[in-house]
């Protein structure tokens, strides 16, 4: 039972984890704190629900297509809603993103209904006996993609030189402007990154708990996990992802009715009392 | 443009800075008090609901526009207010009038203590376990059914003053609106006195504020209480005005829209808590208003007032971060200087390096 319940919870963990990256991504070099990332997982899910379901294209294809629509989504966001408010207070900025999740949520139960959508994921679900376990495969194989993920955001943070530009970004935006870095290419390509991303949360998060158009509230979940890993530190969210989804399976089973959905929230309270800049966080000097 | 001659000292914290304008608060107070002669019980409700807006917006207005501490969880401050006054009066058959100031307190002793640990937590962490307090309180109205009632809700009784009971919509905006003047009232004062400055010096520099001798942990705590109890008060006015509460009523929905009041209305303004007070209130109200008359296929969607609202929340930071009060005072300024005003002049200085979240 504890066994079966702490691989459940790190599979959850693993797509808080990817949501959570979404956040850190577009934290880290735009310093925009985005409440839509949860809406933008939901958006990803649906267009590919909407490319299976009613194009009847096979998932496959329909993965590649939703990775595009969402970097144009993510770019367009940047554009329209964020660019104009750079070097806005960052209260501003974290409302205007409310605004957009609210938006977001609202059109998209407008476009596709309110009621709960699947549809048919390339990984087929099929229980698999692991020793004396089991465990579908829905669930290995979020594991499976986040760890596909972290290892291509490493390479890319490492070896491309965008990844490396936008590292530099994240660092100073004024340094790398001046060192003739395109700050706004910058952001608009973080935004499309972050969106496919929250799109493969989505899509994995679908066989699991369902596509609704309120799916974005899991998104909200992701931000004690960014928090817990110090919300400028991919290693960080991954682990804080992990330590959320598992905890919070872990409360469900052994702690009364009710606690499994705020287990997150006592944690991350508890934490930031004891180390308030995050496990990961590193303390940051201020400007007088 | 008008002139003043500085006589003494006193001068810059008076209450009123010109005699017009007291002039012109006493004719608001006379309209506010001859309303209910001249509007339908429809526009009432909704001025009593106005009035409840106003008292919490004031409240986050103190702790998010003037001392700098955003709280994205006021809506649990607003439940435990309003849950407090309706367990104190139907639970323990205590008077309406002893329960209000008594759950304003309750919501400040719990806004203290968890504020005291919250606060040492800057900008950001600050807003999101905000966030998290909200979630575990709504959560808590939801579990704990032999106080709460869980989510089959509560029913609230209208309060009386011996045999008068205050039933009508109309005689309840008697209630709401004074509690509204005196709120104002001592929050124009609190803004007058040394703590309101250092709430104010907090917001604009801590660390300049600490260089000047404020101690931030305490005026930090200070300004949370303050703000939960009015926060506190404001919910126990809406559970007596409203009948019946459930915890959908305290979400993170909530939440964001008094800080959308404030935003909208204008940050760290008592005239922009107002206005983003009656904003919110009567957004749902006119959208539902302009059904008729846009095209069904829109009109009929169940999804359009919040549309609406995430739209207009987007509108206003792009074209009028400083809310309707700052619009307000931009008009002003432009008929005081008439033929003087550039495009420029309300130009905000932009910062394009790293710092705290505000």
């Amino acid at each position: 039972m504890f066994v079966q319940q702490l691989m459940n919870g790190f599979a959850m963990g693993s797509i808080y984890a990817i949501v959570a990256i979404g956040f850190v991504l577009i934290y880290k070099s735009t310093e925009v704190v985005n409440f839509a990332q949860g809406e933008l997982m939901m958006v990803g899910a649906f267009i590919t629900y909407t490319c299976v379901s009613y194009l009847q294209l096979s998932f496959w294809i329909a993965l590649p297509i939703t990775m595009i629509i969402m970097a144009i989504f993510g770019s367009i966001i940047e554009r329209i809603v964020l660019r104009p408010l750079v070097g806005e207070a960052a209260f501003v900025i974290v409302m205007a993103t409310i605004g957009l999740a609210i938006f977001l949520r609202s059109a998209a139960g407008m476009i596709w209904g309110y009621d709960t959508y699947s549809f048919k994921t390339g990984f087929s679900d099929v229980p698999v006996q692991l020793g004396s376990y089991v465990l579908s495969t829905s669930h290995i194989s979020v594991i499976g993609v986040t760890i596909i993920l972290i290892v291509c955001l490493h390479l890319f943070f490492t070896r491309t030189k965008m990844g490396i530009s936008m590292e530099a970004v994240s660092q100073n935006q004024f340094a790398a402007f001046l060192m003739g870095i395109g700050v706004k290419k910058v952001f608009s390509r973080i935004w499309a990154i972050s969106a496919i991303v929250a799109a493969l949360g989505g899509i994995l998060l679908t066989p699991i708990q369902f596509l609704n158009y309120n799916m974005g509230f899991i998104g909200l979940k992701a931000f004690p996990a960014a928090v817990l890993g110090g919300f400028g530190s991919i290693p960080g969210a991954i682990i804080g992802g992990i330590i959320i989804g598992v905890s919070e399976s872990l409360a469900g089973v052994y702690l009364n009715d009710g606690f499994k959905d705020i287990f997150a929230w006592l944690i991350l309270i508890v934490v930031l009392l004891i180390k308030p800049e995050g496990i990961f966080g590193t303390h940051q000097q201020k400007r007088v | 443009m008008r002139f003043e001659m500085r006589m003494n000292y006193m001068q810059d914290v008076q209450l009123f800075k010109y005699r017009s304008t007291a002039v012109w608060y006493s004719l608001l107070i006379l309209l506010i008090l001859l309303a209910p002669v001249m509007l339908e019980t429809y526009w009432i409700s909704l001025l009593n609901m106005v009035g409840i807006y106003i008292i919490a917006s004031l409240g986050l207005n103190l702790l998010s526009g003037y001392t700098g501490q955003v709280s994205l969880g006021h809506a649990a401050l607003f439940g435990i207010g309003a849950y407090s006054s309706a367990i104190l009066t139907v639970t323990l058959k205590l008077s309406f009038w002893l329960a209000l100031p008594m759950s304003g307190l309750i919501a400040a002793i719990v806004g203290v203590v968890i504020g005291l640990p919250a606060l040492r937590l800057k900008g950001l962490y600050f807003a999101i376990s905000t966030m998290g307090f909200g979630f575990i309180v709504e959560e808590i109205i939801i579990q704990w059914e032999s106080l709460t009632n869980g989510v089959n809700g509560f029913l609230v009784n209208r309060p009386s003053i011996g045999s008068f009971e205050f039933s009508t919509d109309e005689s309840y905006y008697y209630i709401v609106f004074f509690l509204v003047i005196i709120v104002t009232i001592i929050f124009q004062n609190i803004l007058r006195t040394p703590t309101g400055r250092a709430f104010i010096a907090i917001r604009d520099s801590e660390i300049a504020a600490e260089s000047m001798g404020i101690n931030l942990a305490a005026f930090k705590t200070k300004a949370f209480g303050i703000s939960a109890f009015f926060t506190g008060v404001s919910g126990a006015l809406f559970a007596h005005f409203m009948l019946f509460i459930g915890p959908e009523n305290f979400d993170l929905m909530v939440s964001i829209s008094f800080l959308v009041m404030i935003l909208v209305g204008g940050m760290g303004s008592v005239h922009g808590s107002v206005f983003g007070a009656i904003f919110v209130a009567v957004l749902p109200e006119m959208i539902s208003l302009s059904k008729d008359y846009i095209p069904d296929i829109i009109a009929e969607q169940a999804g359009l007032e919040a549309a609406v609202y995430g739209l207009i929340l987007l509108l206003f930071i792009r074209f009028e971060p400083l809310g309707l009060y700052g619009r307000w005072l931009k008009i002003k300024f432009y008929f005081e200087h008439f033929p003087y005003y550039k495009k420029d002049t309300f130009k905000r200085v932009r910062k394009f390096y790293r710092r705290e979240m505000q």
